[in-house]
């Protein structure tokens, strides 16, 4: 009975199967991603109270905190498939891994965005040098030179397995810089604001912030099945089932 | 009655695939100890892969190859297979006698010879300390050619190794190989020219694009 | 018939590479000159003020020499592979990592060690204080090493590639943030009179570690670079 599981899984990995599950759980994805979204964002603009120190200001959370998740997560899935694509060189592996890099460096930007709209609520300042969000830049950086060295090489599968192993490096670096960073921080800077202080947040708060992060987990399912069928199309342009699916759509 | 060894080099239904358009194959051939093989075919049949393949530069895309019979594992035969590609590996800051010497660090030497004899065999006497750079490019060839002459290999994969070469060069490139098919070993040529090969009809290997 | 050992093949690649070094002793001196034009425009956007130029020296003299290392890191194996010595590298029977390795080290002897001989100039030209001096060395014999190795693999990976300058600092720049950050942390705790021992230890066991997995990673890098 154990063999079912490598097989289907196997099965999912030719281009031709995964393009048509994608496109089957796409739509679902999208719908669930916009819903959720909208209810977390009622919940977390309207529902939830204000913050007795930050006012209304918190409630940028709502958007970054779960945008830093994805992007530590989304880094996290690049690697796992880029593992994939070298070792056993599944093109799917590839091409999941290079089309999740674009997705997790614009929810990085995210989080760098709205952290600097916070800054200059909370320190009155665009930028500052704290602990998190230099992880974040350096994450950024990771995901902006697997993509530059992906695009860099002619040939496309070569670049995606040399940005592949690049991802890799990536990922022994994160712990390394966060720690690093750290470390810097607190022998740099004597007072930090503190985002989440020792005080819990209330529930009111807690579930629109959950349901968002699964909202958003359902948007990168969403983007990444899209761009890997774009992908899987001009990758195998010269097979069967592309040309199948181009009379199809364009019969004639 | 005794068994015949296996062949030195046999490929099974081997084909090297770029952006899934197939380059070459799929190809199949042996070669045994002591043969030679002309890879023949048009410009862009995918000869240069091939031997690139063969030398373990290119990863097998599908098919088998096998060595002394058994899969063929790159640590095992690593020493036993030289490479002389388009790009000669030669540094042209060098001297055609330091470039050897790496060469010698590298792959060791055969009996009875040295850089200055093997320079002196393909006809660069005189030349062994002047920068590999200032050398003409049939000059170069030869100092490339005097690695194969210097360092012990079983199997000699020769990519174009009549380019460059006049009339003497030729007949040296067919006396070096000559000599080595009839020490036991063994080499794969890829020419789209005719190649006079005086020691008896080589094998031949058709490629088409 | 010789048979080629480790020993002899590591001594051909070093020495090699030291030759060619030579034969172009020019490329040697460009990342030098480079520092110190770097060093010398600092005074003038800041201003000559001793206290000022104190505070950033130690900062100061890593990143140039962090930086004058990028601009040199590009040909590590730019010319090996145009000229296909590379190849003939990756087909010798010996481990590929282990060469590399060597490449890597004269590599660092011929652009980071002048690096490192003019460093306490640069740092006087700052106003370093010379108590920190012997940590600074200290910090730059540590962390140039690092830097020379993690570039190797980055090198390697952009192998493939036509144009690679800007993108090999955009992609070493993550892993040099650790580096930076306990060099000029020992250099900051010396200048302080505090203790400096442990961004310096976690240095030297960073660059243990880089010592034995960086060649492999860039021999593996390698193989992926050249396979097309």
């Amino acid at each position: 009975m154990s063999s079912w599981i490598p097989l289907w899984l196997h099965k999912l990995g030719s281009p031709p199967t995964f393009y048509r599950f994608a496109g089957k759980l796409r739509p679902w994805m999208l719908a669930l991603a916009i819903v959720l979204g909208l209810v977390a964002m009622y919940g977390g603009l309207v529902l939830a109270p204000a913050d007795y120190q930050q006012g209304d200001d918190y409630r940028i959370i709502f958007v970054h905190v779960p945008s830093a998740w994805m992007g530590l997560f989304i880094y996290a899935v690049m690697a796992v498939s880029a593992f994939i694509a070298l070792v056993w060189r599944i093109k799917l592996a590839e091409v999941v891994a290079m089309e999740s890099a674009p997705i997790g460096a614009a929810f990085t930007l995210i989080t760098l965005t709205t952290g600097s709209l916070w800054g200059v609520r909370m320190w009155g300042t665009w930028w500052t040098w704290d602990a998190r969000l230099t992880s974040e830049l350096v994450l950024l950086f990771l995901y902006l030179g697997v993509i530059g060295l992906y695009h860099a090489f002619e040939d496309r599968r070569q670049g995606a397995r040399a940005a592949a192993f690049l991802a890799l490096i990536g990922i022994i670096n994160v712990p390394i810089v966060h720690f690093s960073v750290n470390w810097w921080n607190t022998l740099h800077q004597g007072s930090t604001v503190r985002l989440f202080g020792p005080s819990t947040m209330s529930g009111s708060m807690i579930w629109p912030l959950l349901t968002m992060m699964v909202a958003t987990k359902c948007y990168y399912v969403f983007s990444l099945c899209s761009r890997v069928r774009a992908d899987l199309l001009s990758l195998e342009s010269g097979k069967d089932w592309v040309r199948r699916i181009a009379s199809e759509e364009h019969p004639g | 009655m005794t068994v015949a060894p296996p062949p030195l080099l046999a490929a099974a239904s081997l084909s090297f695939l770029r952006q899934d358009e197939p380059v070459f194959g799929p190809l199949d051939f042996e070669l045994h100890a002591g043969q030679l093989a002309l890879v023949e075919g048009d410009n862009g049949s995918g000869k240069t892969t091939l031997l690139r393949v063969l030398a373990g530069l290119l990863h097998v895309d599908a098919g088998e190859l096998r060595w002394r019979g058994e899969p063929l594992r790159r640590d095992e035969c690593a020493g036993e297979i030289v490479f002389l590609g388009h790009q000669l590996g030669l540094k042209g800051d060098l001297s055609p006698r330091e470039n050897l010497r790496i060469a010698a660090g590298l792959h060791g030497t055969c009996e009875g010879t040295n850089p200055e004899r093997a320079l002196h065999d393909v006809g660069l006497a005189g030349y062994e300390d002047e920068p590999v750079r200032r050398l003409s490019a049939g000059q170069k060839k030869r100092a490339a050619l005097a690695r194969l002459r210097l360092v012990p290999a079983t199997l000699w994969l020769l990519d174009e190794p009549y380019a460059n070469l006049d009339r003497q060069g030729i007949a040296l490139v067919n006396r070096l190989l000559e000599g080595h098919v009839a020490a036991g070993g063994a080499a794969l040529v890829t020419s789209h020219g005719a190649v006079s090969f005086h020691g008896g009809e080589p094998r031949r290997i058709r490629m088409h694009a | 018939m010789s048979q080629a050992t480790l020993g002899r093949a590591c001594a051909a690649v070093l020495q090699r590479d030291l030759t060619l070094a030579w034969r172009r002793r020019g490329d040697i001196a460009m990342p030098v000159l480079y520092a110190l034009i770097v060093t010398t425009l600092f005074p003038f956007a800041l201003g000559p003020e001793n206290a000022l130029l104190q505070r950033i020296a130690g900062g100061a003299v890593l990143v140039t020499v962090l930086l004058a290392m990028l601009l040199a890191l590009d040909g590590m194996f730019r010319s090996d592979i145009e000229d296909g010595s590379l190849e003939q590298l990756v087909l010798a029977p010996q481990p590929l990592a282990l060469m590399l390795g060597m490449k890597i080290l004269a590599h660092w002897l011929t652009t980071a060690l002048p690096l490192i001989v003019i460093a306490p100039m640069l740092a006087s030209m700052l106003q370093l204080p010379a108590t920190a001096m012997p940590v600074l060395l200290l910090a730059l014999a540590l962390a140039t090493p690092m830097l020379s190795l993690l570039g190797a693999v980055l090198v390697a990976l952009t192998a493939g590639t036509r144009r690679s300058g800007m993108l090999l600092a955009l992609m070493l720049l993550p892993l040099c943030v650790p580096v930076v950050i306990f060099a000029a942390g020992a250099l900051a705790a010396a200048q302080q009179g505090l203790p400096w021992i442990a961004p310096i230890a976690w240095l030297g066991a960073a660059l243990a570690l880089a010592l034995v997995l960086a060649p492999l990673a860039c021999a593996a890098a390698l193989r992926i670079a050249l396979d097309a």
